[in-house]
């Protein structure tokens, strides 16, 4: 319909309508963004804002119930061991679990990455079937697995390496090795897909000219494949940091913090005072408030991530500054 | 890449270190997937033949009385049909919100548009645990905490950064020309984005759906908040957790709890996986 209007248009009413298109587009592409910046401002913004509000309040949740307490929150969490227990237990589930995550991945990746293995489409997708189950469905599968009666027992009493069976996950010495271990099983995959997109961006021609030279695989990886692949590496590490310090999924359905605790994390720890009905009354102020000092700690890793990562970028690129 | 591997064919296999490469990649592959071979082969053992042999990966016969517990008595039939509400209305709610907000911003220039990508970046740092109890009061506010709404709302919360940018970097690349033949053709700006715009980005389209379907599928600690008080609205990841507290000894029924809920997005994933590896490699590397 609006063709026939448009096309038989001079030059300058053309010119007009152009104008007057732009400044439309302005409206149109505030409407196209809108709908998302609401949800956002919402689930996202909304939360930041409100929490600071929570985090100075004592209050169970419900309305008549909230009562002005200025820092006492943080007060309590700073003097509550439990937290740092759960604070404590959080970077070791990290710091144990990023390493062997990254490194294991690596090293799937470099081997899936050659051309000529036979199979390496299978393997990939096979690696990758854990990230994309259920974590809350893979802990209560994982509770059998390493029980008593389960494979990973079985398995090591019958090559006698153990004499009787561990409790690995009810047990408080192994619980958090255990739950390391099955979180690195989880999101192995993920890392080898990672890996594998920051491979493919090395040219061939690199690896063609290390060839020519006479390096042998190794010297190959140490000085092409690893300065190539780093600035890559470095975004991996820090998704995994976060990733991390947040798992909540596996370990509220294997072990729900325990055996004594010594699976708890923070945010076990913020779950139990908002929400669960074994602390009495919920304290939601208080769950607010050791959620804002986590968040810090994440902000200031991310802030001091940004700082070496600006470091390493200004020494290898002969002090560019980025 | 393929004719490559196929050319190349028994070549490597023949050497001893080869060799060992596969079997030390086959033994990774079962660890890998030992743990749902186990769970449906559980799922399908009667009680006795789960206590005589529970490690064994092939039952001695197809028993579905699990999974008809599972069904009726566990409530996953209710669990299930909720999965499947939340996450098609999820799926619908991000993609219609991420690809218009990709186009305004891959597309055009307007003012404001660094500060909106700035201010969606940051998100990635709000770790969930920290917005948990907000997101809970907000949908307790909007006197939605007793509906399948809320939940759905709540979960098509968040920037979604990653498809954004994906949508964004698709959008910007389709050539100025077939937008001006459009524009000829007197289709304004929406009618652009729908009936040209839109039907070209079906490969971002796809990443978009398999990743949003795995990661509401999956979602756990929102839905688990969310349906405290009301055990009607459970989805499956939840309800699996709810049937463990009820029933610690039934195995065999919470394997096949666990089937239900896993066996469809193994399927999805195996079937559309090609999508889904794109989009995370595309995430990274971007």
């Amino acid at each position: 319909m609006e063709n026939a209007v448009l096309t038989p248009e001079s030059g300058t009413a053309a010119a007009r309508t152009r104008k007057k298109r732009l400044r439309s587009v302005q409206g149109w592409c505030w409407l196209f963004i809108a709908p998302n910046l609401i949800f956002y401002a919402m689930f996202q913004g909304w939360p930041i804002v409100i929490n600071w509000y929570y985090a100075l309040h004592d209050w169970s949740g419900l309305s008549s119930d909230i009562q002005y307490v200025g820092l006492q929150n943080f007060k309590d969490i700073i003097h509550d061991m439990y937290f740092w227990k759960a604070y404590a237990n959080s970077f070791k589930f990290m710091l144990g679990s990023v390493p062997l995550l990254l490194l294991l991945a690596l090293f799937i990746a470099l081997v899936l990455n050659n051309p000529k293995l036979r199979g390496a489409t299978v393997y990939r997708t096979l690696y990758f079937i854990p990230v994309v189950t259920t974590a809350s469905i893979v802990g209560i599968i994982m509770v059998y697995i390493w029980g008593s009666d389960g494979a990973v027992n079985f398995l090591l009493t019958s090559a006698g390496i153990l004499k009787t069976p561990v409790n690995w996950l009810g047990d408080a010495n192994w619980a958090m090795f255990t739950v390391i271990i099955i979180y690195v099983w989880k999101n192995l995959g993920m890392n080898m897909i990672y890996w594998l997109a920051g491979l493919q961006t090395v040219p061939r021609e690199l690896y063609e000219a290390a060839r020519v030279d006479g390096a042998n695989s190794l010297r190959t990886f140490i000085y092409i494949t690893v300065p190539q692949i780093a600035p890559i590496g470095l975004v991996i590490l820090l998704l995994n940091i976060a990733g991390s310090l947040k798992v909540f999924d596996l370990i509220k359905t294997m072990t729900e913090g325990g055996p004594f605790y010594a699976t708890d994390v923070v945010s076990t720890y913020i779950y139990r005072y908002a929400f669960s009905s074994e602390m009495g009354l919920p304290r939601m102020g208080y769950a607010s408030a050791a959620g804002i000092f986590f968040a810090f700690t994440i902000v200031l890793i991310a802030i001091l991530q940004a700082w070496i990562n600006g470091r390493i970028n200004k020494s290898g690129k002969g002090g560019r500054i980025s | 890449m393929s004719t490559v591997r196929v050319k190349s064919f028994g070549s490597r296999a023949k050497s001893i270190p080869g060799m060992l490469l596969h079997v030390l990649l086959i033994a990774i592959a079962f660890i890998w997937i030992y743990p749902f071979l186990w769970m449906i082969s559980a799922s399908f053992k009667s009680q006795d033949e789960f206590f005589s042999k529970g490690l064994s990966l092939i039952p001695s016969s197809l028993d579905f009385s699990n999974f008809a517990r599972a069904w009726d008595a566990g409530h996953f039939d209710r669990y299930f049909l909720n999965s499947i509400v939340i996450t098609t209305a999820v799926i619908l709610i991000v993609l219609f919100i991420t690809s218009t907000c990709g186009y305004a911003l891959g597309r055009y220039a307007f003012k404001g548009k660094r500060l909106v990508v700035t201010v969606l970046a940051a998100s990635m740092f709000v770790p969930l645990e920290f917005s948990i109890i907000p997101i809970f009061e907000l949908i307790k506010r909007l006197g939605l905490m007793n509906s399948l709404s809320g939940i759905i709302l709540a979960e098509s919360g968040g920037g979604h950064i990653v498809f954004v940018l994906l949508f964004a970097g698709f959008f910007r690349q389709v050539p100025k020309e077939l937008e001006e033949a459009a524009i000829m053709d007197g289709c304004g700006f929406l009618r652009t984005f729908i009936h040209i715009m839109l039907p070209l980005s079906k490969p971002i389209v796809g990443s978009a759906v398999i990743m949003q379907f795995i990661w509401t599928w999956n979602s756990f600690l929102l839905p688990l908040v969310l349906t405290l008080s009301n055990p009607d609205l459970r989805t499956l990841a939840v309800g699996l957790y709810a049937l463990r507290g009820e029933n610690i000894v039934d195995w065999t029924g919470i394997a096949a709890g666990g089937t239900i809920a896993l066996v469809p997005i193994i399927v999805v994933f195996l079937l559309l996986q090609r999508y889904f590896v794109d989009g995370m490699a595309g995430a990274v590397k971007g």
